[in-house]
């Protein structure tokens, strides 16, 4: 059953891949200037790095914005943010998963009484719109910079397309590794706190903690949407990006792999603490957004002639929208699951308490439970036991009536 | 679609050089086959037009070879169009000197001495809108910055062309030559001026993909 729930966290990976390769690749890949099956192999491996060593840090923030502490909970929440992409997408209205996923949780803090953080509610928000503006200010730099350095070089118009080429898969890398490490929090967050996977050492060379196998699975996931979808969106949908020049595109995607990577680096968090300096939230933001961001920066070092002003208002309606949609499909999703299905959506605290317990017991002393021929019950699986048999129904808000 | 590696990008960059070289090479055979059939060595006139063939030859030759490595690779997707009609047109500036020479040779126009002069200055006003068209285009794959540099003077010879043909064609036709020969050697003024008019055809495509390579 747990690995059932968890299907709902591959199927928003393997969204994010199929949709989010295109903010990375997708120039390279619809200009021909990268094969896909290059970029393909670099964006699923970098994407599962970013993942697995760098996606600790957003996942923390989505945790003090609301710990989802229930397996049924956690689908629901990922399901819903999945569901409300998807709606959003056939409607052709602007959508970001880290939107979605914000009013996934902000739907299950209101259906199981948790109190909503708004301090990092408030930090979440405001980093969509810092991540925007520092996208297109990174561009507009990098921009400046760069044909700077150009009009100085002399590089011959061939050996420029070669480093162009080497450049968009190396920034590419670098944006695959950063949407990873920001955006993998959307994908498996809501699972963390009650990830079912046990520390495992790899080859005496690592360990790989249960949370980051989550994150390895959802970064599989998002290879997977990658590998199978990601062509056809960008054939589609890159055609948007097309209309930069390749190195116009190169310097949209390192100041979007930039933004990415600053809003999950918690090295970078830590220097700046170290030096007494503020710190950027580690929140997970919209890919998609910061490609806007850039295009932005570059259009106003260009005298704002392509700037369509109308996409940052699209834009700022999908905020708006996509965590109400989903927080309202969470809500109702998680009444469904919970009175019709009689699933635990939500633990009380003593009970969290209890099975958080329960868990450390198993962890620590596995011998002391795995008695041959017994079935073992896990403790999210036996609270629901108990729930359901007990009668009751339970009401958004912790309420209980029999 | 193939991949392009470091060392294969060098051999069509030295491809591409080479054609531009060969066009430039063209222009000086062009105005020296003029100048020895204005001077009657016949032989060394003959020896100018089997020159001029071969550099023309080999133009075609790396064309291809050019355009076939920018549509293998997928070179340039931006500006490739831009590219390949350069080259292209680039092509028809050495066809159409290889052309005129051969003209020579087939008609054989009886021109007075005292034309001589102008037929020269309108091949060396021509071989030199050829020459800064070459400087242009070569200015276009290494140093784009430097392209509007050249491009003015492919105008500037272009406009000086206009002015020497237009001189010499009125001078023909106020002699007493016969109409026959004067239209004859109009011609001949006419196929070298084309020459230029050729070059100033490049030159606007290529100011057009300039300002597209702009970054």
């Amino acid at each position: 059953m747990i690995y059932f729930f968890l299907l709902s966290a591959v199927f928003l990976g393997w969204s994010l891949g199929a949709n989010h390769t295109a903010n990375v690749f997708g120039t390279a890949v619809a200009s021909k200037m990268v094969r896909f099956r290059t970029a393909a192999f670099v964006c699923s491996l970098f994407v599962v790095l970013g993942a697995v060593f760098g996606g600790a840090g957003t996942a923390a923030t989505l945790r003090s914005l609301g710990a989802v502490n229930a397996m049924a909970g956690a689908f629901m929440v990922t399901a819903a943010a999945g569901l409300s992409v998807y709606w959003m997408t056939k409607l052709k209205l602007p959508v970001s998963t880290s939107q979605a996923i914000i009013g996934a949780i902000l739907g299950w803090n209101l259906f199981s009484g948790s109190a909503t953080d708004f301090h990092s509610l408030a930090r979440i928000v405001l980093s969509w719109g810092a991540a925007i503006v520092l996208t297109a200010a990174f561009a507009a730099v990098l921009y400046v910079l760069i044909r700077a350095a150009l009009k100085k070089s002399r590089v011959h118009l061939i050996k420029f397309d070669f480093y162009t080429r080497a450049g968009l898969i190396i920034v590419g890398a670098f944006g695959a590794y950063s949407l990873g490490a920001n955006n993998i929090s959307n994908v498996v967050g809501a699972f963390v706190p009650i990830t079912p996977f046990r520390d495992i050492g790899v080859a005496g060379l690592f360990t790989l903690s249960g949370v980051q196998q989550l994150f390895l699975l959802g970064g599989l996931a998002i290879a997977l949407g990658v590998y199978t979808y990601s062509d056809r969106v960008i054939q589609t949908v890159g055609s948007d990006l097309l209309k930069l020049s390749p190195l116009a595109a190169l310097v949209v995607v390192l100041a979007e792999a930039l933004v990415l990577f600053l809003f999950s680096s918690r090295g970078l968090e830590s220097w700046l603490m170290a030096r007494g300096l503020p710190t950027i939230p580690l929140v997970p933001v919209s890919s998609s957004q910061a490609v806007i961001g850039g295009i932005l920066g570059i259009g106003i070092i260009r005298r704002g002639r392509e700037i369509r002003f109308k996409v940052l208002g699209d834009v700022a309606l999908g905020w708006l929208v996509a965590p109400i949609l989903a927080g309202l499909i969470t809500f109702f999703g998680l009444f469904v699951l919970q009175n019709v299905f009689g699933l635990e959506v939500y633990r009380r605290p003593a009970a969290a308490a209890a099975g958080g317990a329960a868990r450390m017991t198993v962890t620590e002393a596995p011998q002391t439970t795995a008695i041959p021929g017994s079935i073992a019950i896990s403790a999210t699986e036996r609270s629901a036991f108990f729930w359901v048999s007990s009668g009751s129904v339970s009401l958004p808000g912790g309420h209980t009536r029999n | 679609m193939s991949i392009m590696n470091f060392n294969k990008s060098k051999v069509l960059q030295s491809q591409i050089d080479e054609f531009l070289d060969t066009v430039s090479r063209g222009s000086i055979i062009f105005r020296l086959g003029i100048k020895e059939y204005l001077d009657g060595q016949a032989a060394r006139f003959e020896n100018a037009i089997v020159e001029i063939s071969k550099l023309e030859n080999r133009a075609d030759e790396l064309r291809r070879a050019v355009e076939k490595q920018l549509y293998t690779y997928s070179l340039i997707p931006d500006i490739r169009g831009d590219v390949l009609g350069l080259l292209e047109n680039m092509d028809t500036v050495i066809n159409a000197e290889k052309k005129t020479l051969i003209q020579f040779s087939v008609e054989n126009p009886d021109i007075p001495a005292e034309y001589n002069r102008e037929y020269l200055a309108l091949a060396e006003v021509c071989m030199s809108a050829a020459e800064a068209l070459v400087s242009a285009v070569r200015a276009f794959f290494h140093d784009f910055n430097m392209v509007g540099d050249h491009l003015h003077k492919v105008y500037f010879f272009e406009k000086e062309a206009d002015k020497i043909s237009d001189l010499l064609k009125r001078s023909i036709f106020h002699s007493g030559l016969e109409l026959s020969r004067k239209i004859h050697l109009r011609y001949f003024a006419l196929h070298i001026e084309d020459i230029s008019d050729h070059a100033e055809d490049v030159a606007d495509r290529l100011s057009i993909s300039t300002i597209k390579r702009n970054f």
